[in-house]
Order: C-alpha cells, then sequence, then structure tokens
C-alpha cells in the first residue's frame, strides 16, 4: 500500500483523490526545500513525512540542508531565542560569521528549481543567491515571532523581504511585511507513536510502569517543566477542583537534567505537589511518546494550561484522543479550540478548576466536546491537510494577485 | 418548459482554500469596523464561511467568525446573537453581506458610548481566503448518477457547488438546484434551493440532497420515465 493510502482511513478516499489532483498540477514544476538539519527537531520530522508524500503524489522536489560550524549554529541558536522575544546580545562578528556561512552554502546549493522553499532563519540568507526571472522563493517559518528582539527581527527581514512569500503557522506571528503571509498550521501525524491507537492493555501496561492507578478519573498536562506551562497553576487548579470531584494529577515533561530553569520549575512543581499521592509528576525522556499516548488516552480531561505558546500541538494531540482539553487561550490554542464546541478555554486558575468539575460531573458533555476535538483535528490537524496546504502554496506562487484561481 | 433533450452532464468541481493572514487586527468593535469597511471581499468570505468547512461536523455549528469574537471575547451578547443570525440565503453577493455586516454594528454603536477591549492576544486577525476549484473525476449524466456522486465528492465540493457558486462566482444560485432544472425538474429544484445550507452541516447538507434526488429519481423509474 502506498505510504498516502494509509491516511484513507482517517480523512476518507475524496481528500487523498484531492491531494493527487493538486499534485497532477504541479507536474513539471522543480521544487527545491531547504532547513539546517536533517535529523531532528520539528522541522526536520515535518520534511521527513512531507517530502516523501509530496513524491507521491508527482512532486518532484528536493531536500536540501545547509552546512555550518558551531560557530555559525550558536549564532543561529541565539537568534532563535531572540526571535523568540528572549533577550540575546549579537556582535558584528556574530552577523559576519552568518553572512560568510550563507556564501559558502550559496556557492554549494543547487539552488535552481521553480520554487525555492526555505525554512526557518538559519538558511535565510540563501536568497542571496536568487537569480534573476528565475523560481519563486518561500520563506516558511515554523517560529513565533510575534515579539521578537528588534535587532534579531531586523536582521532576518533583510533577507525575508526579498522573498516572494512567507509562511506562519498562527494569525498572531503576522509580521509588517509587503509580501503575501500564508497561514500554514503545523499537523499530527495519526500513525505516530504519539498518536497511533493503543489497545487497553497496552495502556494498563504502561501505566502500570509509569506507576499510575487507574482507580479515579485522571486529569493530566503534558509539557515541559516551564512557567509559561504554568506547572503550578495547574496544581492549584486541581486542588481546587479535588474538593468537590475526587480525582488524580499527572503533569508529565522531559527530564530538566540540562536546563538550570526547567530544574528550578520542577522544584517548584514537587515543593507545590508536597508528596500529595494523588498527584504524579513524571520525567520522561524524549522518546517517551508511547508512554505519552497512553497517559493521554488513560485521561478523563486533558489540561494545556499555558500562559504563552507556539502552536501548542499538544492541543492537538490531546483531541486527537477524544479527550475533553481546558487550555490557555493563548498562541495557536484558539485556532485547535473553538470554546466549548471542540474544548475549553481559559483564563485563570479558578476558571480552570470550575471547568475540570464541569466536566467530570458532565461526561456527555465532555464526550461531545471531546468527539468534536477529534473532528476538528480531522479536518485541520492532520499531516494531509498540511501536505495540501503545501501544494496549494505552490500554485498560489503562480497567481499571487488572484482570490479564486481556477485550475484545468 | 419541456426539457432540452440532451442536457448537459453535470462535472462536480472542489473548492479546496488556502488562507492568507493580512496583518490586519481588531481590538474593539471600532476597529473592526473600520477593517470591514476596507477589507477585500475575499475576507468577509473568509470569515463568514470557513467555520462551515472547518468545523462542518458541529452541529449546531458555530456562527460566523464575526459572531463568535463578539460574542466570546467581548462579550457583547446582544450583538453577538445579532451578528450570528444574518441569514446569508438572502444575500447574493459578498458586497451585500458586507454592507449588513456593518449597518448592524453600527446601529448597535449607535446606542453604546463605551467601548469593550479584547484582552492582549485574543484580538480579531483578518485573514483572507484564496479558492482554488479544481474538477474533480466525478460525472453525473442523470438523477441516479448525480445521487451516487454526491455520495462520493468531499467537502471541498459541496462548499464550492452551495457556497462559492452563490456568493463568490454570483451565480445566484447553488448549482445542483441549476442543474435538476436543466433536466426538467422544477419541483426538485425548488426543494433543493430551498435547503439552508448554513443550518445544515456540510455532511447533514450531503445526505439531505442525496435523500431528495434519490426519491425523484425512483418517482421516475416507477413511471417508466427514467
Amino acid at each position: 500500500m502506498a505510504a498516502l493510502d494509509r491516511y484513507e482511513e482517517f480523512v476518507g478516499r475524496g481528500t487523498i483523490e484531492e491531494l493527487r489532483l493538486l499534485g497532477a498540477h504541479l507536474a513539471g514544476r522543480r521544487i527545491v526545500t531547504v532547513n539546517s538539519t536533517a535529523v531532528g527537531g520539528g522541522v526536520a520530522e515535518i520534511l521527513n513525512q512531507l517530502v516523501p508524500l509530496s513524491r507521491e503524489v508527482g512532486v518532484d522536489i528536493r531536500w536540501e540542508v545547509i552546512k555550518g560550524g558551531e560557530d555559525f549554529f550558536g549564532v543561529t541558536k541565539r537568534l532563535h531565542n531572540a526571535l523568540h522575544g528572549k533577550s540575546e546580545t549579537f556582535s558584528t562578528r556574530d552577523w559576519e560569521i552568518f553572512r560568510e556561512t550563507t556564501e559558502r552554502n550559496c556557492a554549494e546549493l543547487d539552488l535552481d528549481a521553480d520554487v525555492v522553499f526555505i525554512h526557518d532563519p538559519q538558511p535565510a540568507g540563501l536568497i542571496a543567491a536568487r537569480r534573476p526571472d528565475r523560481g519563486h522563493w518561500v520563506w516558511r517559518c515554523h517560529i513565533d515571532v510575534s515579539a521578537p528582539q528588534a535587532d534579531a527581527w531586523e536582521f532576518v527581514a533583510g533577507y525575508v523581504a526579498r522573498y516572494d512569500a512567507t509562511v506562519f503557522s498562527a494569525p498572531q506571528f503576522a509580521r509588517d511585511l509587503a509580501l503575501p503571509q500564508v497561514m500554514i498550521a503545523p499537523s499530527i501525524d495519526p500513525h505516530s507513536d504519539k498518536n497511533r491507537d493503543l489497545s487497553d492493555s497496552e495502556i494498563e501496561r504502561i501505566l502500570d510502569r509509569l506507576k499510575v492507578p487507574r482507580d479515579k478519573p485522571i486529569i493530566t498536562q503534558v509539557s515541559r517543566f516551564d512557567r509559561l506551562k504554568d506547572p503550578v497553576g495547574v496544581i492549584a487548579a486541581f486542588r481546587l477542583a479535588r474538593k468537590y470531584n475526587d480525582c488524580r494529577l499527572v503533569l508529565a515533561g522531559g527530564s530538566a537534567t540540562d536546563d538550570p530553569e526547567g530544574a528550578e520549575v520542577l522544584a517548584a512543581v514537587h515543593e507545590a505537589a508536597n508528596g500529595d499521592p494523588d498527584i504524579h509528576v513524571l520525567e520522561l525522556p524524549p522518546t517517551a511518546n508511547i508512554e505519552i499516548n497512553a497517559l493521554q488516552r488513560a485521561s478523563t480531561v486533558i489540561l494545556q494550561k499555558s500562559l504563552k505558546e507556539g502552536f501548542g500541538l499538544t492541543v492537538s494531540e490531546a483531541l486527537w484522543k477524544g479527550k475533553p482539553v481546558i487550555a490557555g487561550a493563548v498562541g495557536g490554542i484558539p485556532l485547535q479550540i473553538t470554546h466549548r464546541y471542540s474544548g475549553i478555554l481559559t483564563h485563570t486558575v479558578e476558571g480552570t478548576a470550575f471547568w475540570i468539575r464541569q466536566l467530570l460531573n458532565a461526561p456527555d458533555y465532555a464526550r461531545r466536546l471531546g468527539a468534536n476535538g477529534r473532528e476538528h483535528v480531522r479536518n485541520n490537524f492532520l499531516l494531509t491537510r498540511h501536505l495540501r496546504d503545501y501544494l496549494l502554496l505552490f500554485l498560489f506562487l503562480e497567481h499571487r494577485d488572484e482570490r479564486v484561481i481556477r485550475l484545468h | 418548459m419541456p426539457p432540452p433533450s440532451k442536457p448537459r452532464p453535470f462535472r462536480f468541481f472542489s473548492s479546496l482554500d488556502l488562507t492568507l493572514l493580512t496583518n490586519r487586527r481588531a481590538r474593539d468593535l471600532a476597529e473592526l469596523l473600520a477593517h470591514l469597511r476596507e477589507v477585500p471581499g475575499s475576507v468577509i468570505y473568509y470569515h463568514t464561511h470557513h467555520f462551515l468547512v472547518q468545523h462542518q461536523y458541529l452541529s449546531p455549528e458555530p456562527p460566523n467568525d464575526f459572531a463568535y469574537w463578539v460574542t466570546n471575547v467581548l462579550q457583547e451578547d446582544r450583538l453577538g446573537e445579532q451578528l450570528a443570525a444574518i441569514d446569508l440565503m438572502q444575500f447574493r453577493t459578498i458586497r451585500a453581506l458586507r454592507q449588513r455586516l456593518i449597518e448592524v454594528i453600527e446601529g448597535y454603536l449607535e446606542e453604546r458610548r463605551q467601548l469593550r477591549t479584547a484582552p492582549e492576544g485574543e484580538e480579531f486577525h483578518f485573514r483572507e481566503a484564496v479558492s482554488f476549484v479544481v474538477p474533480t473525476p466525478h460525472v453525473a449524466r442523470d438523477l441516479a448518477e448525480f445521487a451516487g456522486c454526491l455520495e462520493q465528492i468531499g467537502f471541498g465540493a459541496l462548499s464550492f457547488h452551495f457556497f462559492d457558486a452563490r456568493l463568490r462566482l454570483e451565480r445566484g444560485g447553488d448549482d445542483f438546484s441549476e442543474w435538476v432544472r436543466t433536466l426538467g425538474e422544477e419541483e426538485l429544484a425548488r426543494e433543493i434551493s430551498r435547503l439552508d445550507p448554513y443550518t445544515h452541516t456540510l455532511d447533514g447538507l450531503r445526505s439531505e440532497v442525496a435523500r431528495l434526488v434519490r426519491r425523484r429519481a425512483q418517482e421516475r423509474a416507477s413511471h417508466g420515465r427514467a
């Protein structure tokens, strides 16, 4: 079975047929996509999924990776942080390192194509290699640039302004730019270990191993131990809700051994939990995908009480399991949850506690929210929608001034 | 009027949308109104129709984005209700729909002095729809084939023939009733055109049209006319 056909069980034959139709309309176009790493990180993960599927629908796409030394990736790491709004200092030498590495890559990479699709700031400077009248260039920004450090954005914007279009993940990430800005949300893969169906016995075995009993309703938040995910607020909301409804709380996140800030937050979480046997703080390795899947499937309510968020794709992961989700109305979360239709949006500890109780006491409503949430993800946040948007983007580049485009 | 001897087959098209960000945002009703006057028609279309495709499984469906934001973020319930109640079936053009949205908000503002402001991060972000119209392989030559195709097409096709045809392409009505009329099926055409697609889920709409068409095809068969 072709890889794309494996998605038919989730999205139906009509959607797969549409993807093949769009692919046929791109026949004869050569596309090259460039990022900064072949493995590790979200962008490489997306390209590892989407490049083969694009080829399957007939798109001629190559994937190139830029090369750079430690000094270059040191600068781009700080550039990434500064674009996220974290305070960083840059020297003239930093910008020189960026330009020198960019020049070397411009000389080495074959960027001759009808569409050149560049991901994130690291390879953004490749636009310098653009030949007049050859190909359309798109810059795809995967990060939240809604409140960047001024000098960092100015540096990147100098390159971005020369592209034909940009792509952002959520409306609030849009910038003041004189070129089309396309919105393409990220996606989840329903076949991955984090999202695939699990049998009851698999779930049981994993929860036993994690020492989380299933004797009462489980409330779960999966996220890094980061202040912006408000784990201490989650504990406070859980305690308020537990006054009336007996339940357990699971806070599952990555281990914080290499991250001093994370370790501090984790310590605050343990202090707030204060040895409560109903609060389970789990430090899981980055490979714990099936464990996260099982925890989400064993939960009655899932929280994502973020105070600030990029896209917050963990919400879609939770909704895909048909669970009612209560989440902060920040970043990309309102795109995933329509309040009281496909989940609950809250702003405070008290509001979160109130809705935990509501959902525990009204299981029919909670089930309906979860079912709606899963359908919303099926239609908007699965890999196939992501592929469709990329194919439409490539076609859009040839019709940038049109709003109704007829393909024959 | 007698039916034409050889009616044209009906080819199903699908409409697939790409979303553009406009970098226009509103924090309160005055800003919402100012942008509503200026934005391209494809922005109005996006905010009154994307719910129908993105949330096509929900019943009752959430209303248009303006009503949702005014109710849930500004918490101006009365205006939210008025915006949700705008009967989109009345409008033949985006221009007329835009005018109605403006009038409703203006009417409300005339009665109120204080404007509520959206909390930071919950501003209204204007987006724009780019619609790609793609021919599908599904073609019907008679009512029975038409009903068969209806079961196979994606939601993009329903969306195109009901919403895009009326408002974006200004064809005056939906394509389905238009085509069955060319088969001489005046009564069936009337029944389809009376369906309000805005109060059905797309799946519900598909079932309802398929039911009407199949019923009529059976009537014709039993009269030996099919």
